[in-house]
């Protein structure tokens, strides 16, 4: 599925994707899912829509363990998140929550770009830009993961964890 | 070959002798959640369809974000988890005993245990040579409902700080020094090894800063070995039983070891918006300071407030600055009041809060407003971490702080000392 690019910098921090003043709303997670990015992308909740891409650069979702990050990506319709790294608890909250986040050489992603993930093919085509970049395959744990839906989801189905 | 700490823990954890880069399903020794992450972390326990909580006695869910709740939506939150806490038989500590980390440190941190907590800074506990590793509510609550959890087994990074830490050099100054050498993400999903003389020598509250810190380098955990240092803190702590000696063997494989001198380190300042923004004191220039926060799960110790009451004693606060006190749990606020450090710090001109995690959410008791510049013990410093994201904050150690306090700017505390 094609999705528009927003383009993001180094070390966005789970403070700068759910700001710490909006703990009030961590259990009214539809009101909490509109501040999302405020502080970098003022009124990013009206723009972005279903099947778009986040692109950041180093150390995305560094930080708080805050799960509420992944959970406020994934609620505004965030296909994937695509970085040069991540931190690590991010990295496992946003597989925990079946959105994958894909580490890739994003140098040359520009905002509004229009890209297609295809997971199988571990790839993605950037139609705008007519380039195709190969990403770091998911290790086989986050894989089994994302293919169950999440973790909440693998648990339901085993009743256990079953992942080695 | 041999193993390194994190090696030697998880493999204890996992039945088997594994290495870095395995994966592992590891029994969990103790899991605990805060106010900001508990009630996602009973959801997620709710939607995998689990009912029970597999140790309810090593289960913890701490109320010290809001602490006291500044609002009803988290009053209900609280009113949540003090519920499930009760239905279940699993332990509630309530808003004004203190952070979690500190008082999993004072009650129930062992040496070799692995620690699971639904929140970034749980890897405080490996001060005590534990493998304890913040994450998600989704992977607590597994660990909570299922009593395990999967982890890669981290590559580790040698840290060896040599020598003697220079007067007015502190555990702060250490990580501050170490982060602004490898970057926010130096250590991402690696586990940090801290060791030599000035760390053999340094007391539990300074490790405690340090390992507090390492995931502000992206560390997976930061681990002390367990010597004489922790068999201290435990008999000081009433729970001499629990003390094991635990080192790496000597022929363990490390990513990488890394050497800090003592006597190159001077007091370090982490400038905004980001922790490895590093600067020495001496690079500092000019920087009015409206607020002084002394305390949180870095430096919220009775050690921290004894150093900053020695350089404050008999002084008086900067008239444009205030200065706010956060002790980490009770027990230390309670040592603070008979030892006279509290007493100190309030004739100075200091405000006390009650236990918990105070200023460092950005919620209450000391909210930053627009144009701000605050100098903080706390681990982070984010943009609008404490309030507006038009704010500024630094990050220092508590001597630093105190030193601030009596200038109304960014100051040397060794002047004082």
């Amino acid at each position: 599925m094609k999705g528009r690019v927003w383009r993001f910098g180094d070390a966005i921090s789970t403070d700068h994707i759910i700001p710490g003043r909006y703990f009030y709303l961590r259990s009214n997670l539809p009101e909490l899912s509109k501040h999302i990015l405020e502080y970098e992308r003022p009124g990013f909740f009206e723009l972005v829509s279903a099947g778009d891409f986040i692109v950041a650069g180093h150390n995305f979702g560094l930080g708080s363990s805050r799960e509420h990050a992944a959970i406020v990506i994934k609620m505004n319709g965030i296909q994937a998140v695509l970085a040069k790294s991540f931190a690590r608890i991010f990295y496992r909250n946003s597989f925990n929550n079946g959105l994958p986040a894909i580490i890739c050489d994003t140098e040359r992603f520009m905002e509004g770009d229009i890209i297609e993930l295809s997971i199988e093919g571990g790839q993605i085509v950037n139609h705008t830009q007519n380039e195709t970049i190969h990403f770091t395959p998911f290790p086989p744990v986050m894989k089994k993961i994302l293919n169950d839906g999440g973790l909440v989801e693998h648990v339901k189905k085993y009743k256990d964890l079953k992942l080695v | 070959m041999g193993l390194t700490l994190a090696e030697k823990i998880l493999s204890e954890h996992a039945d088997r002798e594994v290495r870095a880069g395995e994966i592992v399903v590891a029994k969990v020794d103790l899991v605990y959640t805060q106010d900001g992450t508990g009630p996602l972390t009973i959801r997620k326990i709710e939607e995998m369809g689990l009912k029970n909580v597999y140790h309810p006695k090593k289960t913890f869910f701490f109320l010290d974000h809001a602490a006291p709740s500044p609002r009803f939506e988290l009053s209900n939150d609280h009113s949540f988890l003090r519920d499930f806490a009760e239905r279940t038989g699993s332990q509630i500590s309530d808003v004004g005993n203190g952070i979690s980390h500190q008082v999993v440190a004072e009650m129930e941190v062992r040496p070799g245990d692995v620690v699971i907590g639904a929140d970034s800074h749980t890897c405080t506990g490996g001060a005590l040579g534990a493998f304890a590793t913040g994450v998600g509510s989704t992977d607590a609550a597994v660990a909570i409902a299922l009593g395990k959890i999967w982890l890669r087994v981290p590559e580790t990074i040698r840290v060896v700080v040599e020598g003697e830490l220079p007067i007015g050099v502190y555990g702060k100054d250490i990580i501050l020094h170490l982060i602004g050498k490898i970057g926010a993400a130096g250590a991402t999903y690696k586990a940090l090894e801290f060791t030599g003389d000035a760390i053999q020598h340094l007391g539990m509250a300074g490790r405690m800063t340090i390992a507090n810190m390492a995931v502000e380098a992206g560390a997976k955990v930061g681990l002390f070995f367990s010597d004489e240092v922790t068999r201290n803190w435990l008999i000081q702590m009433e729970r001499p039983q629990d003390f094991k000696s635990l080192s790496p063997d000597p022929d363990a494989v490390y990513e990488k070891t890394m050497v800090i001198h003592s006597k190159e380190l001077k007091p370090t300042i982490a400038c905004p918006h980001q922790v490895d923004h590093i600067k020495t004191i001496g690079e500092m220039g000019n920087i009015k300071v409206h607020q002084v926060y002394l305390g949180t799960s870095c430096n919220g110790r009775l050690e921290d407030f004894q150093i900053a009451a020695k350089i404050l004693k008999g002084k008086r606060i900067h008239p444009q600055t205030r200065m706010i006190v956060t002790p980490g749990s009770r027990r230390v606020y309670l040592e603070a009041l008979k030892d006279g450090t509290m007493e100190t710090l309030i004739e100075f001109g200091a405000m006390a809060m009650p236990p918990g995690c105070g200023a460092c959410v950005g919620l209450h008791e000391g909210v930053l407003g627009d144009g701000e510049v605050c100098l903080a013990t706390q681990p982070r410093n984010f943009k609008g971490r404490m309030g507006s994201p038009k704010s500024f904050i630094y990050l220092g150690s508590p001597a630093v702080a105190a030193a601030t306090a009596i200038e109304g700017k960014i100051a040397d505390p060794r002047k004082y000392l």
